[in-house]
């Protein structure tokens, strides 16, 4: 299979097949008409507002509501005490941990859920919330994440019975520690380097919220939400609540971004459910954007310590990672159960050597929760940085190109699948071909010799690389489950009497464009042209059961079952075919759109005529049903591994510490390219985060806990201005096990472009003695980089 | 979506109007011209005052002329106006750096000139290139007019001399013939604030320099502006040794604080090499000129 096959053309000028074709959900984005969360407005319908507290650590005296109550447009005013008699007080995360959806003995961050206001208009709600008087006791703050277990430490999980720490979890190891010591020992060099991968947060452009109608009629829930999970979010409602989850349905209309942000379940979502309850009446709850950046879920908040062994020659022997993992106030992260850290393990990365080892030890703080979002592939992100930055520190310590360094140790193709020491297997790869391609565009040579040529002048240009292997399409159901959840997708295709047809998904998209998608897949398969398929999504009344869009498994796992339903119809196509052209099922050939019989292509129906017959009066073989419709369950049966090379080269000011992005160049390998065009518009937008992450992007806290990313001009993302055009390429190497071959690409990007950028800055002011500095390199951690003074960036500046 | 506090709205039809309303709705009541300061703060209740006061309908508070040998500008011209005037940047291409690193387009379509002043935000890069000016701010009332020499007009961060019931109708900036002038800024992403800016005109003449301002945003600069730095170069041979010299005696009149932008060190020693760098290319533009 190629990148792109030949395909014909349908009449809307679409291919039927893979190809690029415009997204067929941008009609609607472009015009400015979406239906969002926000858009929908129910006749009755109430507003809610949180008050959020003010302090990262305080006790509770009392809460004084009266005067909101008295405002005239206040319905109701509820708090964690209310809840508390209704047995809602705390809910479950996804982590098996609890978090509270109103506090009720003490607040553990700024900004946590304190009060709710419901209100007949979302200004009077808002005004509401200045009325309301709570007494707090602040208590000593723990915002560093090295002083959560310092002796004297304040216990942040007081409400757990017994719970005099403030660990989340002592030691989750992957690897063999003996063997990797020993790897150790017997190295002519060992680089270590402390490597903070610091908090960030995946700012959707659309906030979370909810709009929650319970029908005191039919005693049903409909919920809209903005979730990417709508089908597991509805099985934990159903759960938590009591509710019976046949009364539930929750609708995920037009979701603004994702990035994990609309994972995890937010108390918001919860109250706007209990508010409607109260009231009877529907409520509707929608985040301001500084709520959204300080209590829902960031990301990262890794501090690695990483350590490399190699031979003189650069032959690499081992890697071991110490990670102290700060979590915030409640264990709020969204991941595969028998995986704590997420994919972390994967951190040995694209190379070949025997030894690995990480632990984990994973604390709490004075920080809103999270820890698994924007784009990470479960920690990957995390895993590829470490590693790549690492390998970076091994050739400057080594004095070798960076780029010589990698191409020694790369995996080869003939050891695939391989079997990586911390135990994945990587499905497929050629990885030394797809970073030639990489230099090759990129002019790697001439790059270093315009480098040695400034700096002879005193100028300072940078060139980095990264090579990142992803995991992803979670996952196998045997050890892959989120809360008991197993992490198989259903799909069901309907092909109508005209040869139309609707294929119904459990993910949900947020941006990656799956009403295109998966109607090519669909095309791909049965012939039809995709603008004649309609992806139904995003509402779980009118969908299958499956787990929802994050760490890049739509394509991989919702995208094999979409092939599959349609490989299936197309069995069935091919009984009633044979039933129309009086032969047997055996005799018939299929080619795109058709079965024909062998050896006569002339004799043949197509797929909308087939359709017809299936409904129609046609005579079919005893115990053949009838219709074309179709459904199945995909367990996929491992992850899937997209791959890729990315270089980046910088420019930097060595007086003012400014970074100029000059270039990039991207090679992803993903397998299998459906729509290529969407393809590279995921690979764009990651690219964008990385430079993000890499330069400005940062929720640090000050001692007291005060979180200083807590608006879009102290969060800052990228603009236009600090992306150069993105340069990208591509290598093909399906994934053997795929039915299509595809391995997903929602994350590839931002997993692997932040070790490009961060590497290539280094490598600009290496003269200087810099090895490391931590994300994000703005300005003036770059100046003091050169001065020998990087930023300690998870924290205030000082 | 965040949602200030209940407001009323008055639109202002002429200067006379403005200032009658002003007076009349007193300390609760606030002028609005871009609102891009205003009304953020509105919205995060940091600011609320019970009556804005729209400038935007008064015409007179609109556009760039020469008078004698003045500049003037309306204190309701927009960022975007300021940017493209060629009057502007044929005296003084400092206006034209300054606004290409203000915001982005989008706040520069509607954000003016007057409201950077009164806003007085530390890092206003206007208020900046005003003080290395020594510009002037023309203030109505109902008792009449008064002006105030920009290096006067501010009475600390977010607070300028104008009074309840007084607006801001006009900016005048002297005439130099012969200087040149320029501006650096680094910021950390583009349209975010500067971490440190410094804006300067010079006038070489005769081979010294013979009059010369020095301003700086972001670091705290008294009215933003470095004068020990510029007493020291006046008279003297615009050398490198000398503007370095006055780039680290304006580093020392800078108070900076340390914050997500940078610590102390970084943001004194960008006051020297911006104000080095907008020297040298000030200078260099003053004797081509
Ligand atoms: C995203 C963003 C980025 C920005 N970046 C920068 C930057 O890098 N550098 C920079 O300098 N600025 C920046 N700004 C601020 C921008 O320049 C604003 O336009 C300016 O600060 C205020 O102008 P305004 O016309 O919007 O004033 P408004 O917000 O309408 O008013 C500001 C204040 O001035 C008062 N006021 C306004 N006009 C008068 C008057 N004629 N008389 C008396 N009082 C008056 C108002 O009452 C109010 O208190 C940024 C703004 C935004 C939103």
């Amino acid at each position: 299979m190629t990148a792109v096959e030949e395909v014909p053309t349908s009449a809307a000028g679409n291919p039927i097949g893979f190809g690029r074709m415009v997204r067929k959900e941008d009609v609607r984005f472009v015009r400015g008409e979406g239906n969002y969360v926000d858009d929908v407005n129910l006749p009755g319908m109430l507003h809610g507002a949180i008050l959020r507290s003010p302090f990262a650590h305080a006790k509770i005296n009392s809460i004084d509501t009266s005067a909101a109550l008295e405002l005239p447009g206040v319905v109701a005013v509820v708090t964690g005490k209310d809840l508390e008699g209704l047995g809602l007080a705390w809910m479950p995360t996804l982590s098996y941990d609890t978090q509270a959806v109103l506090a009720t003995d003490k607040v553990r961050f700024q900004g946590q859920e304190v009060a709710f206001v419901i209100a007949e208009s979302r200004y009077i709600a808002r005004d509401a919330l200045e009325l309301i008087d709570v007494d707090y006791d602040p208590l000593p703050v723990v915002a560093d994440a090295k002083k959560a277990l310092d002796p004297g430490a304040p216990i942040i999980r007081d409400d757990k019975e017994g719970k005099t720490d403030n660990i989340v979890y002592e030691k989750w190891e992957a690897g063999d520690e003996a063997v990797t010591d020993a790897a150790f020992a017997g190295a002519d060099v060992v680089v270590t380097q402390e490597i903070l991968y610091p908090r960030v947060h995946p700012s959707p452009m659309e906030t979370c919220g909810s709009v929650a109608h319970m029908d005191p009629v039919t005693g049903k829930l409909i919920l809209w939400t903005t979730t990417q999970a709508p089908h597991a979010h509805r099985t934990v409602y159903a759960l938590v609540a009591g509710l019976p989850e046949h009364k539930i349905q929750v609708i995920s209309p037009d979701v603004g971004g994702g990035f994990g942000n609309k994972v995890p379940i937010y108390p918001g979502y919860v109250l706007s459910i209990v508010g409607s309850i109260v009231a009877k009446r529907p409520v509707k709850w929608m985040e301001d954007r500084s709520e959204n950046l300080m209590s829902t879920g960031f990301a990262r908040d890794y501090h690695m310590t990483t350590s490399i062994a190699s031979t003189k020659e650069g032959k690499i022997l081992g890697v071991k990672v110490d990670v102290l993992a700060d979590h915030g106030a409640f264990n709020g992260v969204a991941q595969p159960t028998n995986y704590p850290a997420g994919f972390f393990s994967i951190f040995s990365g694209s190379y070949d050597y025997p030894a690995a080892y990480c632990k984990v030890k994973a604390v709490y703080t004075n920080k809103a929760p999270g820890g698994v979002a924007y784009a990470c592939s479960f920690r990957i992100t995390e895993a590829v940085y470490a590693i790549e930055r690492i390998v970076d520190c091994l050739a400057q310590e080594l004095k070798m190109d960076p780029a010589e360094l990698r191409l020694k140790n790369l995996l080869r193709p003939e050891q695939f699948p391989y079997k990586s020491p911390t135990g994945w297997e990587y499905d497929s790869g050629e990885y030394e071909k797809t970073m030639k391609v990489a230099m090759e565009m990129v002019g790697y040579d001439e790059l270093r010799k315009e480098q040695a040529e400034k700096r002879a002048k005193g100028e300072y240009m940078g060139i980095g690389i990264s090579f990142f292997t992803e995991g992803v399409g979670a996952g196998p159901r045997k050890h892959m489950d989120i809360l008991g959840l197993g992490m198989a997708d259903g799909c069901d295709l309907r092909v109508h009497p005209t040869g139309k047809a609707q294929v119904r998904l459990s993910v949900q998209t947020q941006g990656q464009g799956h009403e295109t998608t998966f109607a090519q897949i669909v095309s791909h398969e049965l012939g039809i042209p995709p603008e004649d398929i309609e992806v139904i999504h995003g509402d779980t009344d009118n969908t299958p059961f499956g787990l929802g869009t994050y760490g890049s498994r739509s394509t991989p796992v919702s995208g094999a079952a979409a092939a599959l339903v349609a490989r299936k119809v197309r069995d069935r196509a091919r009984i009633v075919a044979a039933a129309a052209l009086e032969c047997a099922p055996d005799d018939l050939e299929w080619e795109l759109g058709r079965w024909f019989v062998k050896g006569d292509p002339e004799r043949g129906k197509t797929i909308q005529e087939i359709a017809m017959a299936a409904h129609g009066s046609l005579e079919l073989p005893e115990g053949v049903e009838g219709h074309l419709d179709a459904q199945v369950v995909y367990n996929p049966p491992d992850l899937t591994y997209p791959y890729g090379c990315y270089i980046c080269v910088v420019d930097v000011d060595p007086g003012t510490g400014q970074v100029k992005v000059r270039r990039f160049v991207a090679v992803d390998d993903c397998g299998t390219r459906i729509n290529p065009m969407i393809v590279e518009g995921q690979v764009h937008g990651g690219l964008a985060d990385g430079v993000g992450m890499a330069l400005m992007e940062l929720i640090a806290f000050d001692e007291d806990g005060n979180n200083l990313g807590g608006s879009f001009m102290d969060y800052l993302l990228p603009t236009s201005m600090e992306c150069p055009d993105w340069e990208l390429g591509e290598t093909v190497t399906p994934s053997p096990h795929h039915p299509i071959g595809a391995k997903g690409v929602g994350e590839s990007a931002t997993v692997g472009s932040p070790a490009a950028v961060v590497n290539a800055v280094i490598d600009a002011i290496a003269p200087f003695g810099v090895r490391h500095a931590d994300m994000p390199l703005t300005p003036a951690n770059v100046w003091r980089a050169i001065q020998g003074n990087p930023i300690r960036t998870d924290m205030a500046v000082e | 979506m965040q949602t200030p506090a209940p407001v009323e709205y008055a639109k202002a039809t002429s200067i006379a109007d403005a200032i009658s309303r002003l007076e009349a709705l007193g300390e609760d009541s606030r002028p609005v011209a871009g609102g891009y300061s205003l009304i953020p703060m509105m919205k995060l209740r940091l600011a609320r005052p019970e009556t804005v006061v729209d400038l935007n309908g008064i015409a007179e508070l609109r556009g760039i002329r020469v008078e004698g040998n003045e500049l003037v500008v309306g204190a309701m011209t927009t960022h975007a106006d300021v940017l493209s005037s060629a009057i502007l940047f044929e005296h003084y291409p400092i206006f034209r750096e300054a606004e290409h690193v203000i915001a982005d387009p989008i706040v520069r379509m509607r954000g003016t000139i007057g409201g950077s002043m009164c806003q007085a935000d530390p890092a206003s890069d206007l208020s900046a290139v005003g003080s290395a000016l020594r510009g002037t701010a023309v203030i109505a009332g109902s008792a009449g007019t008064r002006t105030v020499p920009l290096r006067e007009f501010h009475d600390g961060p977010y607070e300028t001399v104008i009074q309840t019931g007084e607006i801001l109708t006009e900016l005048r900036y002297p005439i130099r013939p012969g200087a040149g002038s320029a501006y650096e800024k680094v910021e950390r992403r583009a349209g975010d604030w500067g971490v440190c800016t410094s804006g300067v005109f010079v006038v070489v003449s005769g081979g010294v320099i013979t009059e010369c301002g020095i301003g700086m945003a972001a670091v705290n600069a008294d009215h933003y502006c470095a004068p020990e730095a510029e007493a020291l170069l006046t008279g003297k041979a615009p050398t490198e040794e000398n503007l370095k010299a006055a780039a680290d005696a304006a580093a020392n009149e800078a108070n900076p604080n340390a914050d997500q932008r940078g610590p102390v060190d970084y943001k004194r020693h960008l006051a020297s090499e911006l104000t080095l760098r907008a020297l040298r290319r000030a200078v260099a533009a003053s004797q081509g000129a």
